[in-house]
């Protein structure tokens, strides 16, 4: 991981006969910025970057060969690593392949108690998300606020499985463990309650001016760069591209769902700055509150996981199953080849495409506005890394 | 000060003593009392401004260490007073050394025209204002050595953001003084507050609109001196992990942060001289002593206010970038503050003894937004005591 | 657009580097000959009606029975809403490949990872090096006859078990 790879040319420009010298500097992998072990090596001249070289694997676990060893039902805790942040959506979509592979329908209960658990993991998520781009611009209140409403989102997941960050929840067929009384109305509490706050942390730092001229007009993305490099999720509709995996490719039972799709908007600034990103997420919670109180409305009887057998022996194929975490529509290529082990598992994340961009990003603009990009992009490093 | 120890050489305590051996006793006493009281200041606002950070966070806080955690700064200082002393192999020795005494210097010497009372005054400088702005200067040095000398990177970028955001806001501050100035005659500190009366419509944040203007560019100004937030850039915890002083550690990382914090009081001293009538109280009593107690109070308070309002500031707003902070300064600060020195000359030219109506009215427009915002804080809590009682632990 | 309909337009335009069949699935596969996957998805990403402006991912399979390191191009068109995967296959021992990385800028990262975890080569790619393993790495390690070094750097990569019976 040195920068012997990198080529570190010291660049003289020579306007007017004055030589220029480029810093290089590392924004190391050990870094307050909350976004995990990332690593930047940043050339820059003064104050403004030329270029922000990302050097990442600092977190690669070799998961995607993990899963050659321990098969598809033994895989399923390690998807919550994945991305731990939303570890939810990443069950599901391990859950999904295995299940299209081998043709198995999941019982309407368990599709449920899916969403729920998808939906309670997508808005903390995004809490997250908020609260640490405002703190590396410098607000730190907004994400302790942040973090006491995913303290309660917290506790109802932890009723629901037992764990709070890293859930192990479903299992190929369905989810492993039936909602517990009172669930339904504890959750429902915590949705009535939740959905006026995010107007209020609107109130307290989305408008607020500085925060306003931090974000907006920073690396901006139009649609076609986006869509180029395989931005996905509140990057993508940041850009102005509305497009949803629930909507466009639906899933579970996000058809019989009402909810809309929050594109950015270029309010304050163009469209596709950090700013119409974050309010995309911000608006997105909203969405997810109203998909909350319907499916907890309309949980059916059943039970919540199909008969599936002990040994998984799916028949070969191939498969891409798409899910919509929080950080975009997360790929899960799964390849069989009648064993009891994947042949090959590949996960393509939305964080991947957010780093590979940040190096055509970067060009021209400031080593503050660096992690104001990052924060925006919503990278989290075990997804780059796997 | 100066007719302390020449009582005390003739009469008091100290005859007979050589008259430079005494007053250089008496200096080094008084440094002393003094110095006590500014660490003890420092300490304390770093308390306190945990605790208040904390709670707008809502979390709680130090209140472990003593009765609500009061004496926590004395184990954070006994703590770094025990860390190893590490200067960098490449560092340069003696300039990283020095830094952090430098930024003492620059603060601590501030204090000695700070006027605690009508007489609690090391010493009354006629130059006062001036001095203080001349000496927070040194500061700046302290600052761009400690970048300098760390040799890395991060901690130069740190540094040198830092120098320019200092000088380049001394000039709104300093012509933010000069408009006081104008409507004293004096740059000395005793004589500004003998200027303004014991009662808030005497204050000069009231005495006319560009006073109170100025003093709002004032307060902008000083908390981008002392790198506080919404200005402190410089130590972007989250881009270079304590800027300027990211190498130190032990004794100097805690003389750094006891400038940062002794530096808010000195704001709020010097505000309060300029715009809160310092020290004056109501006649209410004819002894000296009991004047002197009740002063020091009042001065006091009126700065922790202030000091108050900086933390409150900092746990509010996010941080601003380099060049928007510069472009702040030159394009915004320094063109509204010299319009509003050109202003407030005209006006003591049409009323060089003030004028009664606008001091009332600004005085009433003030009350009126104090009730406004405490109104608009009752509404809140209002909305929010059914949430607030909900227990996260349910 | 259907899958048939994009697959025989593929083969109208190259002709015998498109395999005939059309193999069926979620994601209909086109396998295309490994010296034209390039040229291919130039054609598939500027042709007005298929304009698939999105590489979705890009996998390295290590088929090991068939000697074959199979390499899947997932497309999408944000334009029509349609979807495709094109196959290339390349020998085992020396895999070799032409980069799309001009064609979709974030087949940059992709392909660097395919040649880090699975050691295909990306002819004329601008920046070919390992992304995810530290540079100094011998091996690739999705490989299926990948066998983990003894050590590196002085750190052994071999533990006893923690599981004392």
């Amino acid at each position: 991981m040195s920068t012997a790879g990198i080529e570190i040319g010291l660049e003289r420009e020579t306007p007017a006969g004055l030589e220029t010298e480029e810093m290089t500097l590392n924004m190391g992998p050990q870094h307050p910025s909350t976004h995990g072990v990332l690593r930047f090596v940043v050339k820059a001249d003064g104050e403004v970057m030329r270029r922000a070289i990302p050097d990442i694997g600092y977190l690669h676990r070799s998961i995607e060969k993990i899963s050659e060893k321990v098969g598809y039902h033994g895989f399923m805790p390690y998807t919550d690593r994945v991305d731990y942040v939303s570890a939810m959506q990443c069950n599901q979509g391990w859950a999904m392949a295995c299940e299209k592979l081998a043709s198995i329908e999941v019982p309407r209960r368990g599709e449920y108690c899916r969403v729920i658990a998808c939906e309670l993991g997508r808005i903390a998520s995004h809490l997250i998300s908020v609260g640490t781009t405002g703190m590396d611009i410098g607000a730190f209140t907004p994400f302790t606020h942040a973090l006491r409403e995913r303290e309660r989102i917290n506790n109802l997941l932890e009723e629901l499985c037992g764990a709070r960050l890293t859930f192990n929840y479903m299992r190929i067929g369905g989810c492993a463990w039936d909602i517990p009384p009172g669930f339904v109305k504890r959750a429902s509490e915590f949705v009535e309650q939740f959905e006026p706050l995010i107007d209020e942390y609107n109130e307290l730092i989305s408008f607020n001016k500085i925060y306003v001229e931090r974000l907006a007009n920073v690396a901006i993305v139009p649609a076609e760069m986006a869509i180029a490099w395989n931005l996905v999720g509140p990057n993508l509709r940041g850009s102005g591209v509305k497009y949803d995996v629930r909507k466009d490719v639906p899933y579970s039972v996000y058809p019989e769902l009402e909810f809309d799709v929050p594109v950015g908007t270029g309010e304050r600034g163009t469209l596709g700055d950090s700013y119409d990103r974050y309010m995309v997420r911000m608006n997105e919670m909203k969405e997810s509150c109203r998909i909350l109180r319907q499916a907890l409305g309309g949980i059916p009887e059943g039970p919540v996981i199909a008969k599936v057998p002990r040994t998984f022996k799916p028949p070969p194929g191939e498969v891409y199953v798409r899910v919509e975490a929080s950080r975009g529509d997360m790929g899960w290529f799964v390849v069989s080849d009648g064993t009891a082990f994947p042949a090959r598992t590949h996960i393509r994340t939305g964080s991947f495409s957010a780093m590979a961009i940040i190096e055509e990003l970067s060009k021209g603009l400031m080593i503050a506005d660096l992690v104001a990009v990052i924060a925006s992009l919503d990278i989290v490093a075990p997804e780059v890394d796997r | 000060m100066q007719q302390l120890a020449d009582s005390l050489l003739q009469t008091g305590f100290l005859q007979g003593v050589p008259t430079e051996a005494g007053y250089a006793l008496v200096i080094a006493f008084f440094a002393f009392v003094l110095l006590n009281f500014i660490m003890l200041i420092a300490g304390v606002t770093s308390w306190l401004e945990r605790r208040v950070w904390a709670r707008i966070q809502s979390r709680v806080g130090p209140n472990r260490v003593g009765p609500q955690g009061v004496i926590q700064w004395l184990a954070d200082g006994i703590k770094n007073i025990m860390k190893e002393d590490i200067v960098p192999a490449e560092a340069d020795r003696p300039l990283f050394k020095a830094a952090p005494y430098l930024a003492m210097m620059g603060f601590f010497a501030t204090f000695a025209v700070i006027p605690f009372g009508d007489g609690l005054v090391v010493a009354d400088l006629n130059v006062g204002v001036l001095y203080i702005t001349a000496v927070t200067a040194l500061v700046v040095v302290g600052i761009l050595m400690a970048g300098w000398a760390s040799n890395n990177k991060w901690a130069l970028l740190g540094g040198i953001r830092s120098a320019a955001q200092i000088i380049s806001y001394e000039i709104p501050a300093g012509i933010a003084v000069i408009t006081v100035v104008l409507f004293t005659g004096s740059l000395s500190m005793q004589t500004i507050i003998r200027a303004q009366g014991w009662a808030p419509w005497d204050w000069f944040l009231f005495a006319n609109p560009f006073l109170c203007i100025a003093s709002f560019i004032f307060f902008v100004s000083a908390l981008a001196e002392g790198n506080r937030t919404p200005f402190d850039l410089p130590e972007a915890e989250s881009e270079l992990v304590a800027g300027a002083f990211t190498e130190y550690s032990g004794l100097r990382n805690l003389l750094f942060f006891l400038v940062e914090w002794g530096n808010l009081y000195v704001i709020g001293a010097l505000y309060t001289t300029m715009f809160l009538g310092g020290w004056q109280i109501p006649p209410i009593t004819e002894q000296p002593v009991i004047q002197g107690v009740l002063q020091f109070a009042t001065f006091f308070a009126k700065s922790y206010f202030l000091v108050f309002v900086a933390m409150w500031i900092r746990g509010t707003l996010p941080r601003v970038r380099v060049d928007q902070l510069m472009t702040l300064c030159w394009k915004y600060l320094v063109p509204i503050t010299f319009a509003n020195l050109i202003g407030a000359m005209i006006w003591f030219v049409l009323f060089p003894n003030g004028l009664a109506i606008m001091r009332f009215a600004m005085f009433a427009l003030g009350v009126a937004v104090t009730i406004y915002f405490f109104s608009r804080i009752l509404f809140h809590l209002r909305r929010a005591r059914p949430r607030l009682r909900l227990n996260p632990i349910s | 657009m259907e899958a048939a309909e994009i697959h025989r337009r593929l083969r109208d335009k190259l002709g015998n580097a498109v395999e005939p069949t059309l193999q069926d699935g979620d994601w209909p596969a086109c396998e295309v000959r490994a010296a034209a996957v390039a040229e291919a998805c130039r054609f598939l990403r500027d042709d007005p009606d298929l304009r698939f402006d999105c590489l979705s991912n890009l996998s390295a399979v290590d088929r090991k029975a068939a000697d074959q390191i199979e390499v899947h191009y997932h497309l999408f068109s944000y334009a029509h809403r349609h979807q495709v995967v094109v196959k290339a296959s390349s020998p085992r021992l020396d895999p070799v490949l032409p980069t799309v990385s001009n064609v979709w800028p974030i087949a940059n990262w992709l392909e660097r990872e395919a040649f880090d975890l699975m050691g295909v080569t990306f002819v004329n790619h601008p920046d070919l090096r390992r992304i995810l393993m530290p540079e100094d790495w011998v091996g690739h390690p999705l490989r299926k006859d990948f066998v983990e070094p003894e050590e590196y750097h002085g750190i052994s990569t071999r533990r006893e078990s923690l599981l004392k019976i």
